[in-house]
């Protein structure tokens, strides 16, 4: 089963390899990653997308927290939480196709942050569900490049 | 007051009541060599950083406190991995000091770089570069504290040559406080209650102790828990002298090379206390066919430790010394009025596990005219009355020691259990030796192993140690041969040492006594005459060349497989 992991650690160097060699040494698979600053100065927050049964995600989740850079590990698989991706893609639109792209750019709310005689550059934001079904639509016009953030998530507030 | 950063390291060993530093030195480390004489430590000089290292090991082993290992950049920090491995392996708190080139030139390839906060990070608990003074004093407390609180282990601190000379004002912290790194000492009171509860309803338990014993000095503690409610004992390589094995309710060393006695009782008890330890490969062997009657109660301070290998009942999260006054707390508190006493309660259990136990215990064939190396270890157990620190090598000399030795105290039985690392146990030897210098410290080695760092024999010789090495030879690498014959059709590939040193001379050139042992009637006197000897002595003693190891449970297999003898 997939899992998103929301992982706070200390900003210093080193601390994404202690990460990715801890998945690489004990054989856990690294589907996404993705590190970027939090509001407070020296920490960062790390978001991993993994695969494995209930028994290997717990022993990712303790193995990470016993790093001693790690000061947070939170498992958003099976909490209430929202999950975004952004990609970006280079199409092909020339002539004719151009407007079709245009259609499904519009119906996805994606954006085109760049355009030329022959492509677009597309930015969309998404869960991997909306991503993979707008590359599955755009591939028969010839996606030239994909870049991809990997997930971001973040647990939902209170309702109640 | 303002130091150079060689000053405030060797100020900052000094306030971590650090007394001897093992080491060798090289050019990224001059300027703290060139300190050293100015501090009040003692500084051993091996001859091969991963002596070094693994003496820092046996220090810390021996004495319970944070061994301290310093080398130079490059091949001296390459050479130290297997050291640093090791300790890893088996929680062993030491602090390691590599040399590195100047900040400038680091990334450039520079002569005798490496990096080695890269490669040491997946067998470290933590480690550091310091590439500004000022931090220096803090990194070290730091390395001090996780060195040795929580699960113990090794950190490493790698000081380049520049910050080595650089000054600043010097202020060593008081106190320590990290936000991401807080062990979990005292256990939660509910899992303690359930513990207690199953510990009252069993009819069948049994203690598996591991390191986590020794490392929390719970020894004591444990044997209060087993005697009061009669509790057989087993217990891992890493805990062997947790124990004492002259103790009725010990049932000897558990899993691939554990006693018949130890491996029945924990495949048929009803309840396993398995308090310090991993449930490693070696102790459980085939996992699906592990302890299946058994409802599993794991203590350890390392969460990963716990549902790693085995599915557990009741998970504790504990330091094993708290846990286990907490569990004594109430077991004395609340004695059920009706409830039978645990003597009566597992009477007949405990009948079971003594019959095993002279069923079939540890044995070997007596006769012939070749000394059997089962006997030199009971001889030795024997003139030491238990009372020597114990370390081991790797093979088949660690497992008859580990097997025939009666271990009566903690710290006593010093050996690489996790990485299994040859060469380990004579620089550990000299490591135990520094630390508990009134004490027998005898390395029991194999004629292969000692080979791997023979040359610390000058550092025992250069510090007059008198640590005593008794090899074992049967002129091969035996376990690997055991393996073949058992396994691999006895092809004896690249097992058999044909070509050795003639071990007594070599320890006189190196000013150590050397004696050969030929004649099982001689054996006595021999080890008898070289314990006395306030040296370092080898004595080689020429065993049966292909005795086995047994019982053996085949890689893979259940632990009630065993092969007897």
């Amino acid at each position: 089963m997939r899992h998103i992991l929301s992982i706070l650690v200390e900003d210093e160097p080193g601390v994404l390899s202690r990460v990715a060699g801890l998945f690489s040494g004990r054989g856990y698979n690294i589907e996404t990653l993705n590190v970027a600053p939090t509001l407070t100065e020296d920490l960062s927050m790390m978001t991993i997308t993994t695969e494995g049964d209930e028994a290997i995600v717990e022993q990712i989740v303790k193995q990470l927290r016993k790093l001693v850079t790690t000061l947070k590990v939170v498992d958003l698989t099976g909490v209430k939480s929202v999950e975004r991706e952004m990609m970006l893609l280079r199409v092909d639109a020339e002539g004719s196709k151009r407007a079709e792209v245009l259609r499904i750019v519009d119906i996805f709310r994606c954006k085109v942050v760049d355009v030329s005689l022959d492509e677009l550059i597309i930015e969309v934001t998404g869960t991997q569900d909306k991503l993979g079904a707008l590359i599955n639509l755009l591939q028969r016009f010839g996606i030239k490049e994909i870049a991809r953030t990997g997930a971001v998530a973040m647990r939902r507030g209170m309702q109640e | 007051m303002e130091l150079t950063g060689a000053q405030i390291l060797l100020e900052s060993l000094r306030r971590e009541d650090v007394d001897v530093v093992f080491g060798f030195p090289g050019g990224a480390v001059i300027d703290i060599y060139d300190q050293l004489p100015n501090y009040p430590l003692r500084h051993v000089l091996a001859r091969h950083e991963q002596g070094a290292i693994h003496a820092a090991d046996g220090y810390a082993r021996a004495s319970g406190r944070v061994g301290v290992c310093l080398v130079t950049s490059g091949p001296g920090a390459t050479n130290a991995v297997t050291g640093i491995a090791t300790a890893y392996m088996d929680s062993v708190p030491v602090v390691v000091i590599t040399g590195q080139v100047p900040t400038p030139l680091i990334g450039n390839d520079a002569f005798q770089e490496v990096d080695i906060v890269g490669i040491t990070r997946p067998c470290t608990k933590h480690n550091y570069l310091v590439k500004d003074v000022r931090d220096l004093a803090g990194v070290i407390k730091e390395a001090f504290y996780l060195a040795a609180t929580g699960r113990p282990g090794p950190v490493l601190i790698d000081l380049p040559k520049d910050v080595q000379q650089a000054r600043c004002e010097y202020k060593y912290p008081k106190t320590i406080k990290m936000r991401s790194y807080n062990p979990t000492y005292t256990p939660n009171p509910k899992q303690v209650a359930k513990v207690a509860d199953v510990l009252r309803k069993a009819k069948k338990p049994i203690i598996y102790a591991g390191g986590g014993v020794i490392a929390s000095t719970a020894g004591d503690d444990l044997v209060w828990l087993a005697r009061s409610q009669q509790i057989p004992v087993t217990a891992t390589l890493m805990a062997l002298g947790c124990f004492p094995a002259n103790d009725s309710l010990w049932v000897g060393m558990l899993g691939m090379h554990g006693t018949y006695a130890a491996n029945m009782a924990i495949s048929h008890a009803d309840l396993i206390l398995a308090i310090g330890t991993r449930f490693d490969d070696r102790v459980t062997g085939k996992l699906s066919e592990f302890a299946k009657n058994a409802k599993i109660v794991h203590i350890d301070i390392d969460p990963t430790s716990i549902q790693k290998n085995v599915p557990v009942h009741i998970p504790v999260v504990a330091d094993c010394k708290s846990f286990l006054a907490a569990l004594r707390g109430h077991l004395e508190a609340a004695p059920a009025e009706d409830a039978p006493a645990p003597a009566e309660r597992h009477a007949a259990w405990l009948g079971t596990v003594a019959a095993w136990k002279t069923e079939k215990p540890l044995t070997y064939d007596q006769n012939g005219g070749a000394i059997k190396p089962q006997y030199v270890v009971e001889v030795i157990s024997r003139l030491t009355k238990g009372e020597a620190v114990i370390t081991t090598e790797v093979g088949q000399n660690q497992m008859w020691a580990a097997q025939f030795y009666q271990f009566l105290r903690p710290r006593s039985f010093i050996s690489s259990g996790g990485l299994g690392t040859m060469g380990f146990g004579f620089p550990a030897a000299i490591g135990a030796q520094m630390a508990c210098p009134d004490r027998l410290v005898i390395d029991v080695a194999g004629d292969g192993s000692i080979q791997m760092c023979i040359q610390e024999l000058a550092t025992a010789v250069c510090y007059d140690l008198p640590v005593k090495i008794v090899i074992l030879n049967n002129g091969y690498l035996g376990m690997v041969r055991q393996w073949q014959e058992l396994f691999y059709k006895k092809n004896y590939c690249a097992t058999c040492l044909d070509v050795a040193p003639d071990f007594v001379k070599l320890a006189e050139a190196y000013g150590a006594a050397g004696y050969r042992v030929t004649d099982p009637a001689q054996v006595e006197s021999v080890l008898a005459e070289a314990f006395a000897l306030p040296k370092t002595v080898i004595v080689d003693v020429v065993i049966d060349r292909e005795e086995n190891v047994a019982p053996m449970v085949p890689a893979g297999k259940s632990i009630t497989e065993m092969i007897l003898v």
